[in-house]
């Protein structure tokens, strides 16, 4: 992997932002991010390499990108200048139009192998996949089917960030008529067999993305490109999520699970001196660190404040609806 | 001679664009403005439970989920003769209030601040075309990159804020049919009024200076983008007791105000890729159906027109209808970075409002001022009192809604039939600003504002990234 152009900021401290790390997703030791072996890996081998990131915008609504902004720990601008080169993102990059497509396809030819693929929002080759343009490059228009298919081949790995991307989510939901679906159940009927890694949520938790790619570098580092992704791949539940953050069910962990033992449910939305599951929470089916975790420095989270409404689970959101009801 | 030129992706933005520009004598002579994708949300929403509606539209977009999750309830309140509580109106004006500051910051600092600066070498700074007309030297460089990274953290900042009362962001738990869903206490208040105080800090001292400051240094962007220079704005922020808003409804046009008539809004589609049976009212047209091979289509998008003419949308349109008070820092600044004395948003002169640089500024004025209206927002929340209405039987009615998302306005018209979403249509701010022609050919009007210019260099038009992102479409 490449270097990475170093230097315009403040020097690279990986020891810094790897202790930051280390206190934010430790949360207590409740998850099994950083268990020593992968601290000691972090420490030792992260040494100034950062892989080059092509992030990729589908059919969806930019939530992914926007919950990433909300990182702390690290901070967005340590994942950006320290953890990964991201060489194409339509959000962020100083680049547009055809310059930022050429670089990004140029990029990818170079690093054939090397680079990481992140998918936000769903993807439809109904149409030729004109229902989600993402560019031009050389006159020729590329649809988001296209692009994954000229560059998942050639990625170490594909994240599918968001509900979207890892199962069509609300962009693929009932009376779609676009065709949108999941990119794992795309890439496997178009037989690429690039190693695809599920961060569901919508949106999914800056830490479930940042540590994702966390975990995934460390591994990389210690055991080498193919066998650390293939490590990777060994520690994800069978919804292809990461079981370091999607491991724990949301009931069994939610701090109002004695309300529900009690048998004191809520009456309405804004009642909170009963279980949620009264009003339709969907935590029972659910499974993702939020309980523990929470949200937006750690302020708040779904349910202290009304439910869950199952967005990390792979039928959301069809199959998680009624949202505020318990289902019969 | 004339050549065309094509940008896409239009980066920076929120969603999925391309602008394909005729330049000529060094000026764009026209504009076309492509919605590059299409996920049929009115058509997803059929047949669902009504209560469901807030939080799938969310899904529209993630910069503006409470913006939709609000019109949406308002929408089934309507329909259903729902009174939001006192209490509930307030901590929606404050998650709502909390979000215009996140989405206006991001707009600038995330979006737009690379149009004036130059970066370091490293993504997301990187790479970038030579010549992209960038005039700060050393000393501002510096500060713009430090305000970028200052920033982050500040946009952050309020969606905790939004997350005090809402839950998380993006995509809001808080906002739910018939009030808000949280409690209010005076440890919540306050986890809100420190971070409101940081980030007031912050939109006083960089924010609000930084934009007078640049309106003087790119003097010329600031006489550039005109349009139409119409302007909407459906009302935002309502007084929990009047009802009144703090920004009030209203239409600008031919140089005149008029009051805002919801039955004037109709939806174009003859340049869109849907049938034609597709557009007419937001209250009556069916959803969307696609037709790809249409004639003259050329976006996702369809164009919202009022009363037949397109309308710009946003800070600058709200401010201006409002005419609202400057900041203390615009009345101090005004003089010296833009050569007039002004007390009032309308004194700082039409050309000036609707050039790219207006709209900028006014984008940061908003900011001030929502700003400073959320901190008596939160001191009128009455800790233990009733956030949230109990909902009646929800089996048939319909109803509608009218706000103000942080990029302009929203509308939301639904029906419910024997328990189920059986009409939806949703009037979002980019069918206004980013619209392609109408069907009386009328461009939309970022392509009209597009027209008239200056392109120095055809293989970097940096101008017209410029005019789209200071629209925020």
């Amino acid at each position: 992997m490449d270097k990475g152009r170093q230097g315009a900021l403040r020097p690279l401290s990986r020891r810094s932002f790897l202790r930051s790390s280390l206190r934010a997703a430790a949360l207590g030791g409740v998850t099994g991010v950083f268990d020593p072996g992968v601290a000691r890996a972090l420490a030792e081998t992260l040494s100034a390499v950062r892989p080059p990131v092509f992030w990729l915008q589908g059919m969806g609504c930019t939530g992914c990108s926007v919950s990433l902004l909300n990182s702390l720990h690290p901070t967005i601008a340590e994942v950006l200048l320290h953890v990964i080169r991201m060489d194409f993102h339509p959000t962020l990059m100083a680049e547009e139009g055809e310059g930022a497509m050429s670089f990004m396809l140029r990029t990818a030819k170079e690093s054939a192998g090397r680079y990481l693929l992140a998918v936000e929002g769903a993807v439809s080759e109904k149409d030729g996949g004109r229902y989600c343009v993402i560019g031009e490059a050389g006159h020729e228009e590329f649809p988001l089917s296209v692009i994954l298919e000229k560059l998942a081949p050639g990625a170490a790995a594909l994240l599918a960030v968001g509900g979207c991307a890892a199962y069509g989510g609300v962009s693929a939901a009932r009376g779609c008529v676009t065709g949108a679906c999941g990119v794992g159940d795309f890439l496997r009927k178009k037989g690429v067999k690039t190693p695809v890694i599920n961060i569901p949520g919508c949106p999914p938790h800056p830490d479930w993305m940042v540590g994702t790619l966390l975990l995934l570098l460390a591994a990389v580092e210690e055991k080498g490109l193919a066998e650390g992704v293939a490590e990777m791949t060994r520690q994800l539940d069978s919804q292809g999520r990461p079981l370091a953050f999607y491991g724990n069910n949301t009931h069994e962990n939610c701090p109002y699970l004695y309300l529900f033992d009690e048998g004191r449910m809520a009456k309405n939305l804004a009642d909170k001196s009963g279980c949620r599951y009264g009003t339709g929470c969907k935590g029972p089916g659910a499974w993702c660190d939020s309980p523990l975790r929470r949200w937006n420095g750690r302020v708040n989270w779904c349910v202290e404040n009304a439910l869950c409404i199952g967005c990390v689970q792979p039928d959301f959101p069809d199959g998680q609806s009624p949202f505020y009801r318990k289902r019969t | 001679m004339a050549v065309s030129l094509a940008i896409d992706p239009v980066t920076r933005i929120e969603g999925h664009l391309k602008a394909r520009l005729e330049v000529d004598g060094n000026m764009v002579r026209d504009a076309w403005l492509t919605g590059g994708m299409f996920r049929g949300f009115e058509t997803i929403l059929m047949g669902r439970d009504p209560t469901d509606a807030p939080q799938i539209v969310q899904r529209i977009c993630g910069v503006c989920p409470v913006s939709h999750a609000l019109a949406s309830c308002m929408a089934l309140e309507d329909a259903f003769s729902i009174d939001c509580p006192r209490n509930g109106v307030l901590l929606r004006n404050l998650m709502q209030g909390a979000n215009f500051l996140q989405s206006h910051i991001l707009s600038f600092y995330q979006l737009s601040s690379q149009d004036f600066f130059q970066g370091p070498a490293e993504p997301p700074f990187f790479p970038r075309r030579k010549k992209s007309d960038l005039r700060l030297g050393e000393a501002a460089t510096a500060m713009m990159l430090a305000q970028y990274l200052e920033s982050l953290d500040i946009r952050a900042l309020c969606h905790e804020m939004a997350a005090v009362f809402g839950g998380r962001m993006p995509h809001v738990h808080g906002i739910v049919p018939g009030g808000a869903s949280s409690a209010v206490t005076s440890e919540k208040k306050e986890a809100f009024r420190s971070r409101l105080k940081k980030v007031r800090t912050f939109i006083e001292e960089r924010y609000v200076p930084l934009l007078y400051l640049l309106s003087e240094r790119y003097a010329d962007l600031a006489r550039v983008g005109r349009g139409w220079a119409n302007a909407l704005c459906m009302g935002v922020f309502p007084h929990p007791d009047t009802g009144s808003h703090s920004l009030h409804a209203g239409v600008w046009a031919g140089g005149r105000l008029y009051p805002f008539e919801p039955d004037k809004v109709m939806e174009n589609v003859g340049h869109s890729w849907f049938s034609e049976q597709s557009g007419g009212s937001p209250f009556r047209s069916p959803p969307p159906v696609v037709d790809l091979d249409k004639a003259g289509a050329y976006s996702f998008s369809k164009a919202a027109r009022y009363h037949g003419m397109p309308m710009e949308v946003g800070p600058h349109a709200r401010l201006w209808i409002n005419d609202t008070e400057l900041s203390p820092m615009g009345r101090e600044l005004a003089p010296k970075h833009l050569g007039r004395h002004a007390t009032h948003f309308c004194e700082l002169g039409e050309a000036f409002v609707f050039s790219i640089m207006g709209r900028h500024l006014a984008r940061a004025e908003e900011t001030w001022m929502v700003a400073e209206a959320m901190e008596g927002w939160l001191n009128a929340l009455t800790p233990g009192e009733s956030t949230l209405a109990p909902l009646p039987d929800m089996t048939d009615g319909e109803g509608y809604s009218l706000t103000e998302a942080p990029r302009g306005s929203l509308m939301h018209c639904l029906k419910v039939k024997d328990g189920r979403l059986s009409f939806y249509q949703i009037l979002p701010a980019t069918l206004w600003n980013a619209s392609p022609r109408d069907d009386a050919g009328l461009r939309g009007p970022m392509e009209e504002a597009l027209v008239g210019l200056p392109v120095p260099d055809k293989n970097n038009p940096v101008n017209a990234g410029r005019l789209v992102r200071a629209f925020d479409p």
